[in-house]
């Protein structure tokens, strides 16, 4: 091997940054859109090694559906104190108080599909032209097919038919007024690359990563969170058992996974070893073989 | 380990999807849930097995028409080496498809049929792989079962291929007779071909050398962003943020800007806290000079003893990837590395029938078409030719009305 060849950790992070840089130097108004997840975080850390010692040429801009982990909470405040970034947070409470979105009913009611409306309403209030994402092409089979720029129209649709060619490492950022692109900088990273790069880095997460007692009841024959925002009824036992969470999402539609990884380590000898995809926590995907294209054809993430 | 980028050229008739489907089976890089997917689909194939294509099918519409239609980007890595697939349609109308696929990859598999031999589509994904310069070539001669493993007929095809290699410019070539559908030489070894002695595929993919430019010749860095703190303590700071994208950079080098064509010498290079003495292709840097020059993003640094030609007039190979027709009369914007100027394609030289490489003399100039053109920028481009450098050689067109990227060209010479 040449002593010119970058191993790949470096090469993901290198192209990751370019492609940061290069939201920087065309669009007026990014923003960069933190979940609280690992991927969203891993980011942040990017954008560090893209712009420091200078500021993000952008804001951080959460969508809170009222229905987050507060361990999230908690993580997302202390993260924008240590990095001193503007933080502009997005309410899904506020599009139902405004009427314009309903919510769910039911017993597996959850706010995760309303918070399309309020990424929208904060996209068009903020004027942002590129927001960037922490989706990676190793998720689901259609984001596979997304480029690493991809343009949305003024409903925030994504139509597959008519993305636009991506060649060599050449994006082609101009849009018309209205229009916004989603940026995917992570687009070509594994689950397995972002755990190995956050163990590299030695970023912290939120502990909801990391093995933990917590009450649980047993739904779809996955493990869900008790909380206060689930619609629970008598069928539903509460349990204790010892989980950690593999994505981090609304409390509702994120599943835990039996767990005793507590340090990083154990996560990742966890899942090179593990026998369920990470989108397979997600009760939101599981709805239909081609749930994640519908979603994603109406501005969903 | 290191990441291998390949691209599969092949139509669904030559078992394409089932030849990546298969890799990522045999190399146990399917996870449980997609595994029961799998197994659960109403996809069979003819004998009741469960149908490995379904693995790189992404779009509904493409399960509908039962096609591949556009780019799905396929990850997967053994503990020799990562991979990334690109996975494209080979169909004729999807020729831009293979192109983007092309051009990222440093490695190509074409899909030969053994029941057909070289034919039309073997000429054409050839050829593409030839215009965008990936060195090296794998050609699995496909459906060994359907023809009883005759050696005689993989020789064949074999050396009817080596004549197109030789009409196309393709060097570096290794052939592989292969059972996509059977697992033959795709991860393990055929027990139904023991007169071939050479790697399989995935063997083969984990120990291929990759081509690395990291020539000081070569040394290319496009500014992307000025990195300028304007803080007390960092009043003069100003950086130079880009990525090496060929040959290398060190301390106290002499660069030239360019297109203005100022000298300077290397300072220091930045990565976060860290000051690494060298920079080369493919890193994320932030580079400090030793002058106060007026330097902005659409500039690059180059080693001043080997600069890239400077023109506004450029021959060069253009694919058409709009449904619009080429417009010789329209101006549109040329965007080369972090470089946006506009431009006009001022001549068409011809075309070329990519079916039988013959050249055409016809103006239109339509969705898949390639051909050789000369183009005029409205400010000079500091390039090479994409033969001697391929990441400074492509750029790519778009249309100014629709902003949609609707050509791909690769740099050829600079024209009188």
């Amino acid at each position: 091997m040449s002593k010119h060849q970058l191993d790949y950790l470096d090469e993901l992070e290198a192209e990751a940054i370019y492609i940061l840089r290069e939201v920087a130097g065309q669009f007026e108004k990014p923003a960069l859109l933190f979940s609280g997840g690992k991927d969203s975080i891993t980011l942040v850390r990017l954008a560090e090694k893209a712009f420091r010692p200078g500021k993000f040429p952008f804001p951080l801009v959460h969508i809170d559906t009222g229905h987050n982990f507060i361990e999230t909470i908690e993580y997302r405040d202390k993260m924008i104190n240590r990095i001193g970034e503007k933080l502009i947070i997005g309410h899904v409470q506020d599009s139902i108080d405004e009427g314009k979105v309903v919510e769910q009913k039911g017993k597996n009611a959850s706010r995760n599909a309303l918070q399309t409306v309020t990424l929208l309403d904060t996209i068009a209030k903020h004027g942002f032209d590129a927001c960037i994402g922490g989706a990676r092409r190793d998720e689901e089979k259609a984001r596979a097919k997304e480029r690493i720029f991809s343009v949305r129209d003024e409903f925030g649709q994504w139509d597959p038919k008519r993305q636009r060619p991506e060649l060599w490492n050449i994006f082609n950022g101009k849009i018309h007024k209205g229009e916004n692109v989603r940026v995917f900088p992570i687009s070509n990273w594994t689950e397995l690359d972002v755990w190995n790069y956050i163990r590299r880095e030695k970023i912290e997460l939120p502990s909801i990563y990391f093995a933990h007692e917590r009450e649980v009841i047993t739904r779809n024959g996955q493990l869900m969170a008790a909380s206060p925002f689930l619609n629970m009824d008598d069928e539903d036992i509460i349990e204790k058992r010892n989980v950690r969470f593999r994505t981090v999402g609304d409390m509702t539609c994120t599943a835990a996974v039996e767990s005793y990884a507590y340090r990083i380590d154990d996560i990742i000898d966890e899942i090179s070893e593990s026998k369920i995809s990470e989108r397979g926590a997600r009760m939101d995907d599981k709805v239909s073989e081609a749930a994640m294209e519908d979603r994603k054809k109406g501005g969903y993430f | 380990m290191d990441i291998l980028k390949f691209i599969t050229a092949g139509s669904v008739d030559d078992g394409k999807s089932t030849l990546i489907g298969r890799l990522l089976y045999d190399s146990d890089s399917i996870l449980a849930d997609q595994l029961e997917a799998l197994h659960s689909s109403n996809r069979k194939n003819d004998d009741g097995s469960i149908d490995l294509a379904i693995l790189t099918d992404g779009l509904k519409a493409e399960r509908e028409q039962g096609i591949t239609i556009d780019v799905a980007y396929k990850y997967f890595q053994t503990d020799k080496r990562k991979f990334i697939i690109a996975d494209t349609p080979g169909h004729i109308q999807y020729t831009r498809n293979m192109v983007t696929g092309a051009s990222n990859a440093n490695l190509a598999i074409i899909l030969v049929d053994a029941r057909k031999g070289v034919i039309e589509q073997t000429i054409r994904h050839s050829y593409l792989v030839s215009l965008l310069g990936i060195q090296q070539v794998v050609v699995c001669i496909n459906k060994m079962d359907m023809v009883e493993y005759s050696e005689a007929i993989y020789e064949t095809i074999v050396n009817d291929y080596k004549a197109l290699a030789y009409k196309v410019g393709l060097k570096n070539i290794k052939y592989i007779p292969v059972s996509a559908l059977k697992g033959d030489n795709i991860v393990h070894a055929s027990s139904n071909m023991k007169w071939y002695e050479g790697k399989s595929l995935l063997p083969f993919l984990e120990s291929v050398e990759l081509d690395i430019d990291d020539s000081r010749a070569h040394a290319r860095f496009p500014v992307q962003w000025v990195v300028r703190p304007q803080t007390e303590e960092l009043h003069d700071y100003r950086g130079y943020a880009g990525r090496v994208s060929s040959g290398s950079f060190k301390v106290n080098d002499k660069v030239t800007v360019l297109p203005s064509g100022f000298h300077s010498t290397i300072e220091k290079i930045e990565v976060l806290d860290a000051e690494p003495a060298e920079a080369f292709a493919g890193m994320s840097v932030t580079i400090h000079l030793k002058d106060e020059i007026d330097i902005s993003r659409g500039d690059v640094l180059v080693n001043t003893e080997y600069l890239p030609e400077v023109s506004q007039l450029i021959e060069a190979d253009l694919c058409w990837m709009d449904t619009r027709a080429l417009d010789p009369s329209l101006t549109y914007f040329i965007q080369h590395n972090s470089k946006v100027t506009r431009c006009k394609i001022r001549e068409i030289l011809y075309k070329v029938n990519i079916n039988t490489l013959e050249k055409e003399f016809n103006e239109d100039f339509k969705l898949n078409d390639i051909g050789r053109i000369v183009i005029k920028t409205a400010e000079p481009l500091a390039f090479d030719l994409y033969q001697n450098n391929k990441a400074n050689g492509g750029a790519i067109i778009i249309d100014s009305r629709t902003n949609v990227t609707v050509g791909a060209l690769m740099l050829r010479a600079v024209a009188e």
